[in-house]
């Protein structure tokens, strides 16, 4: 395992520099095709291949049927590939396990279970200790403010409370890799900015390796560490960025040049060119 | 008060709540011109009273009968007929039902099957019934299983297939084996579908309740109807069949309760 002990910004970016000697996330030439219903093939991803060292934040953005949030269902063992493998940790993805875990882009909070009993959901699958999982329920409750609605049933919170539990129910698992995928996608624009400071904070303190997905290209430079930009039909890496920006990160940096720069090379990216479909 | 917020106004807009009174009053009112249009046509003698009973004679029967002490054993005899027959019916419906819901070849193993007997009239089992197993309770509890469940393993696979996909997935990428998401994500996601299920059914049980009594029973409340109508007592006939929706009434309060109770993060 590609375990990295980099604490600040500069390092971390030196690690990234630096050759690794294993990825925690390695996707190697992945194909995935499938059959629509007029009796044709699809090809929802080509041959992709690309990496994420440990603890880094890696950004999948791209046109709507680019195939990112296939990426992630692969990854998370919730679809197989049809060629091509998925490592994670050093182990190949076969099936969905907890030590990958996901927030989806829809609202997947079990409505009969409370916050508390949410979060503490994998940690009793796994057979945790209930004195273990009480302390990091408590834990991961705090990190995303939701002490105070700890009882409470889904049907009494708000989309952006939601996906917050969603964060901490993944992160109490202690997974490997966190996919996101669009989770903020479904929520109002102010919301939408509260919910990445929370995430930028919560991940400061975790430094859970992540490979997140957005079409949003303020949301993908102001999370990632570095941005993979994804083109349609078929399914394909473009380009890989480094975001030159250190952390800890707030939103004020998208008035930074850089911020300003990179975010017109990737519209660009993703606009230009005669492949351009959407 | 505004004029759109009259209660009148509010009365004529579709989706619209209303004072909890008005509500009271709308359902106070279908019954009084219920048992007004009653009370006009017996007591103005408009039907004579062999063929329809004055309010007061049904009265005066419930009464008679609860004194004399045979209304209450066949009230309770219709019940524990009634009880034995839907618990057992749902007890194996809702795991079964469940399943269907949730894999692909238990549902083509068993639908075709169950679609075939679920649209023969039970009805037309009840001779075959009392061949098989004679006139007692457990010819009545039969026929209430048959009529029952399988309508109930229907409707739950419904209520099972119904739930989310990305629940399930969302339980994967926590940990859970297939048997986890079976237990504890399809299991709970179901339980406000199969509450109502039940609910509905159970009015469902009543009615055949009611058909194998008048046919073949020494006790309950569809003989009771049956005995008076040879005897030419309306009255008592009347006297049953205000019993048995009463007591529909009652179930039907119970399993609201119930359902506020056990999923009352659905509501």
């Amino acid at each position: 395992m590609g375990s990295v002990t980099a604490t600040s910004p500069t390092q971390l970016i030196q690690a990234r520099i630096a050759p690794q000697p294993a990825p925690q996330l390695r996707v190697d030439k992945v194909t995935l095709q499938y059959k629509t219903p007029s009796g044709s093939t699809f090809t929802a991803l080509e041959q992709v291949s690309f990496e994420v060292p440990d603890q880094q934040f890696a950004v999948l953005v791209g046109p709507s049927g680019c195939g990112k949030s296939s990426l992630l269902y692969l990854t998370a063992g919730l679809a197989e590939p049809t060629s091509g493998e998925i490592y994670v940790g050093g182990q190949q993805v076969d099936g969905p396990g907890a030590d990958r875990g996901m927030v989806f882009q829809g609202y997947t909070l079990f409505p009969w279970l409370t916050v508390r009993k949410n979060i503490e959901f994998g940690l009793k699958r796994r057979g945790v200790p209930a004195a273990e999982r009480k302390e990091t329920v408590e834990h991961y409750l705090n990190e995303v403010g939701l002490l105070r609605f700890a009882d409470n049933y889904s049907k009494q919170l708000s989309g952006g409370m939601m996906q917050r539990v969603a964060i901490a129910r993944a992160l109490a698992n202690d997974p490997q890799i966190l996919l996101m995928d669009e989770p903020f996608g479904a929520l109002d624009s102010q919301t939408r900015l509260h919910m990445q400071q929370l995430l930028l904070k919560v991940w400061e303190h975790s430094k859970k390796t992540v490979l997140f997905v957005t079409h949003d290209i303020d949301e993908a430079i102001l999370l990632g560490d570095r941005i993979f930009v994804m083109g349609a039909r078929p399914g394909r890496i473009k380009e890989v960025l480094d975001v030159p920006i250190g952390r800890p990160r707030n939103l004020d940096m998208v008035m930074d040049p850089d911020f300003i720069r990179m975010k017109r090379n990737i519209f660009h990216l993703l606009h230009d060119g005669p492949e351009d479909d959407h | 008060m505004s004029k759109r917020n009259s209660w009148l106004n509010r009365c004529l807009t579709p989706k619209t709540g209303l004072p909890i009174q008005v509500v009271w009053s709308a359902s106070a009112l279908a019954w009084g011109l219920l048992i007004g249009l009653w009370a006009f046509l017996s007591y103005g003698g408009v039907v004579p009273a062999m063929f329809l009973p004055t309010p007061g004679a049904v009265f005066d029967a419930a009464l008679r009968l609860a004194r004399d002490g045979t209304l209450g054993p066949h009230v309770w005899a219709s019940v524990e007929v009634v009880m034995i027959g839907f618990v057992i019916s749902s007890l194996v419906a809702v795991p079964i039902g469940l399943l269907m819901g949730s894999f692909r070849v238990v549902q083509a193993f068993l639908e075709p099957l169950v679609n075939f007997i679920r649209y023969l009239p039970v009805t037309s089992f009840v001779p075959l019934f009392i061949l098989w197993i004679g006139i007692g309770l457990e010819q009545r509890v039969s026929i209430i299983i048959f009529g029952v469940f399988f309508q109930q393993l229907v409707m739950i696979a419904d209520v099972s297939k119904g739930i989310s996909k990305d629940l399930i997935n969302a339980s994967y990428t926590l940990g859970s084996s297939r048997a986890d998401a079976v237990l504890h994500v399809i299991a709970p996601a179901s339980l406000p579908g199969v509450l109502d299920t039940l609910r509905v059914t159970m009015g469902w049980a009543w009615t055949y309740l009611v058909v194998a009594e008048l046919v073949a029973a020494s006790s309950g409340l569809g003989y009771l109807s049956l005995k008076a109508m040879r005897g030419f007592q309306v009255d008592v006939i009347f006297l049953a069949i205000a019993v048995i929706g009463l007591l529909g009434l009652i179930t039907d309060q119970l399993f609201r309760f119930l359902r506020l109770k056990v999923a009352a993060w659905a509501q």
